[in-house]
């Protein structure tokens, strides 16, 4: 009973596509692996998303992006969890992501960017080692 | 966390600060440092809310038929917490959470606060972390807690002995498992909500759980089991009804309770669960911390191992050397 602390991780698909297949794919990937995760859909608003950060008390936000939005929706994330002042949660990103945009994505404070056919040990263990709290 | 920090945290919680609601609930379902402390001070704020117990299969519609349940209090300007349980998967441990997404339109109400966590372990039932959050939500202040969990109808469904008021959410499609369940679903159910009433099969079922309540052998002056339908998704929103009746039957319920001098009985029962719990792992702490470092608890396991010994002879003398004799030690 004593410091049973599991990894709380929240997931949102992002952008107007309305597939999240893959997002779903994570989801059960870091259950598989043990975490606790939420699952917020499709078509969230981004003070949503950060809201349910801080009610859930996560320790990971896990943005999945699968047509192109990323660079105009990341930023408001960081800036709505700065807001917040979610400086202990650790924001990643996944999905079809061109290469030259993560340097893009982590200087906007994007901790790492997982895209698509990563492997999913290398997300776990990336998860495992990082978080802050 | 050092002591005065949770002092601190506790004073915010209530307060009415919601991010150390988050925060307090993580302290305690992690059984980190404090927590006992949290809860000691905790506990005497609460015991004020309304707390509504949903539970049903898998897919019935809990999570939506919460969320319109949701919207009506407010409406009628009651604050309320919300607590959606899904279960851990006993291979890995980890858990999908899923039941927030159908709750969306209340993530920016101050007047909402939804937490999702996981079963940990326990079957059908509550842990005792689930519990102590909802304490720790009555604590923060909100006038009504709703628990939505998931049971068939066939296992022990702790949420019973812990809600004023149990709603048990069916379907149409299953009306099939009903000749099994029906003696569990009356003790268990205060109201029984079959819902998605728009699909076909409905009516019948109904008729059929009405017929159930109506044999039941209920006992002169106890609360008879209403049986209520509710559609809560379609294309066209005047369809969705039902809603309105479930709420007037969980205030008429919890007026009952009231009346019947019940809500004295169920604070007791709850009571009662949350010791045997709180006593459990306490307990269970206790005695392993005493073995640690004594090679006792190796010992043990190897002698059952061996083929020497059982597990139930060794805790009789776990028992019988630590907590038995205590007084006389
Ligand atoms: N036709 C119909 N579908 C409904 C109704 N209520 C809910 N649903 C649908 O049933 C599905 C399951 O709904 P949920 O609210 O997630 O069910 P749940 O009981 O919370 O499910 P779990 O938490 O996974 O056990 C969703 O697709 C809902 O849209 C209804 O009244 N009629
Ligand atoms: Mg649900």
């Amino acid at each position: 009973m004593e410091n049973d602390k599991k990894i709380k991780v929240v997931i949102t698909k992002v952008g107007l596509d309305g597939h999240d297949r893959g997002a779903k794919i994570v989801v059960s990937l870091l259950k598989e692996a043990g975490m606790e995760v939420v699952y917020l859909g499709m078509f969230n608003q981004v003070e949503d998303i950060v809201q349910a950060v801080v009610d859930e008390d996560a320790d990971v936000l896990g943005l999945s992006y699968l047509s192109g939005e990323q660079l105009i929706f990341t930023p408001k994330i960081v800036e709505e969890m700065k807001k917040n002042e979610l400086d202990d949660v650790l924001l990643i990103v996944g999905g079809t992501i061109p290469v030259e945009d993560i340097p893009l994505l982590e200087e906007m404070g994007v901790e790492r960017v997982f895209r698509a056919g990563s492997l999913s040990s290398e997300f776990v263990e990336y998860i495992e080692k990082n978080i802050k709290k | 966390m050092m002591e005065n920090n949770i002092d601190e945290m506790v004073r915010k919680l209530l307060d009415g600060d919601r991010r150390m609601l988050a925060r307090t609930i993580t302290l305690v379902e992690n059984g980190r440092k404090g927590h006992r402390n949290v809860m000691r001070q905790v506990y005497p704020h609460t015991g004020k809310a309304m707390i509504v117990g949903i539970t049903g299969a898998g897919g019935a519609g809990k999570s939506t038929l919460t969320d319109i349940l949701i919207a009506k209090f407010r409406k009628m300007g009651k604050t309320v917490g919300v607590v959606l349980v899904d279960p851990s998967s006993p291979f890995t441990g980890g858990a999908m959470l899923g039941d927030r997404i159908r709750m969306k339109k209340h993530a920016q109400d101050k007047g909402v606060y939804i937490r999702s966590i996981a079963s940990r372990g326990t079957m059908g039932g509550l842990s005792r972390a689930t519990y102590d959050i909802i304490r720790i939500i009555e604590a923060f202040g909100v006038d009504i807690i709703i628990v939505e969990t998931l049971g068939t109808g066939q296992d022990e469904i702790d949420i019973v002995h812990f809600a004023h008021t149990c709603l048990v959410v069916f379907t149409p499609g299953m009306g099939d498992d009903i000749q099994a369940m029906k003696a569990g679903i009356l003790e268990i159910a205060d109201l029984i909500i079959m819902n998605k009433a728009d699909l076909e099969g409905a009516e019948t079922f109904i008729r059929h759980l009405k017929g159930a309540v109506t044999a039941a052998d209920i006992p002169e002056g106890a609360w008879v089991p209403k049986v209520l339908p509710s559609i809560c998704v379609s294309d066209k929103p005047a369809n969705i009804k039902g809603q309105d009746e479930i709420i007037e039957a969980i205030y008429e319920h919890f007026a009952f309770l009231h009346k019947s001098k019940s809500l004295d009985a169920i604070k007791f029962q709850r009571l009662e669960l949350e010791l045997g719990l709180i006593l459990n792992s306490e307990l269970q702490n206790l005695i392993f911390k005493g073995l640690k470092g004594t090679g006792l608890k190796k010992k043990y396991i190897n002698a059952i191992l061996g083929g020497e010994n059982d597990p139930y002879s060794v805790v009789r003398e776990i028992l019988d050397t630590y907590v038995l004799h205590r007084k006389d030690a």
